[in-house]
């Protein structure tokens, strides 16, 4: 019948301890993840696409293709 | 006030309240003068609740001889209870102890079981409803059109970058 009594005190304290720096390490981490895992990629793909670009070569193609209205394809 | 007004919706809509509120609903089932007359509501109720350790009043408000003596006896230093006198004071007190108001039910298989069968009888009203409402499928959505209709989408270079496009290979007509 007459148990320890139980902690009383600081149970928010003792909670914050440990999961705020947990949090702050979760979020950083997923924003590395992201800033490595898509970011970089994608401006790496950006950046290996544009290098050889030729824009009036692309044009060709797409107005041989057919999609353009006010040109059309050379044959025509 | 907020609190005490808040705790009473709050055992309003729990249902485990005690006392005359299961003595009105025998009343109105239609089971005749076997009841005792509806609840009180104006009056403070007892509840069986987690977060309310001690409820508006006294499980059992009416005592017998025995058990008043014993409240008589409650009114001293309580080192001369014994235990059996302790716990029934504490059964004059409250209905149900933390432990079995915490006991787990098998309403959970009910529930889910609720949920399956109208989940289904839902399919079988789509069924229906996919047989005798809808009109017929536009034809965008046959397989030649969607076919011609991707073919237009790598001619324009959509999303030649990371998309669609950047998947095609021009020179050799096919997928990478």
């Amino acid at each position: 019948m007459s148990l320890p009594k139980p902690v009383m005190r600081g149970l928010l304290g003792k909670r914050l301890r440990l999961h705020l720096p947990l949090a702050f390490a979760f979020a950083l981490t997923c924003a590395a993840a992201v800033k490595f895992g898509v970011t970089e990629p994608r401006k790496r793909a950006y950046a290996e696409f544009y290098k050889n670009y030729d824009a009036t070569k692309e044009f060709n193609n797409m107005r041989e293709a057919g999609v353009f209205e006010s040109v059309r394809p050379s044959g025509e | 006030m907020l609190r005490t007004m808040a705790r009473r919706l709050g055992s309003l809509s729990s249902r485990r309240i005690m006392g005359p509120v299961t003595c009105s609903r025998a009343a109105l089932s239609s089971h005749g003068q076997e009841a005792s007359p509806p609840a009180d509501m104006s009056l403070p109720m007892y509840c069986d609740r987690v977060d309310t350790p001690l409820p508006d009043r006294p499980y059992r408000e009416t005592l017998g001889e025995h058990e008043k003596s014993l409240k008589r006896k409650e009114k001293g230093p309580w080192t001369e209870l014994s235990k059996e006198e302790k716990i029934a004071l504490y059964r004059l007190m409250f209905r149900k102890t933390y432990a079995e108001m915490n006991t787990s039910s098998n309403e959970w298989k009910t529930v889910l079981g609720g949920i399956f069968f109208f989940v289904g009888f839902t399919g079988l009203v789509v069924f229906w409803q996919r047989r005798f409402v809808f009109p017929p499928r536009p034809r965008t959505f046959e397989d030649e059109w969607q076919a011609k209709q991707v073919k237009r989408m790598l001619d324009m270079r959509i999303n030649p970058i990371e998309g669609v496009s950047s998947k095609w290979d021009y020179e050799k007509n096919r997928w990478k």
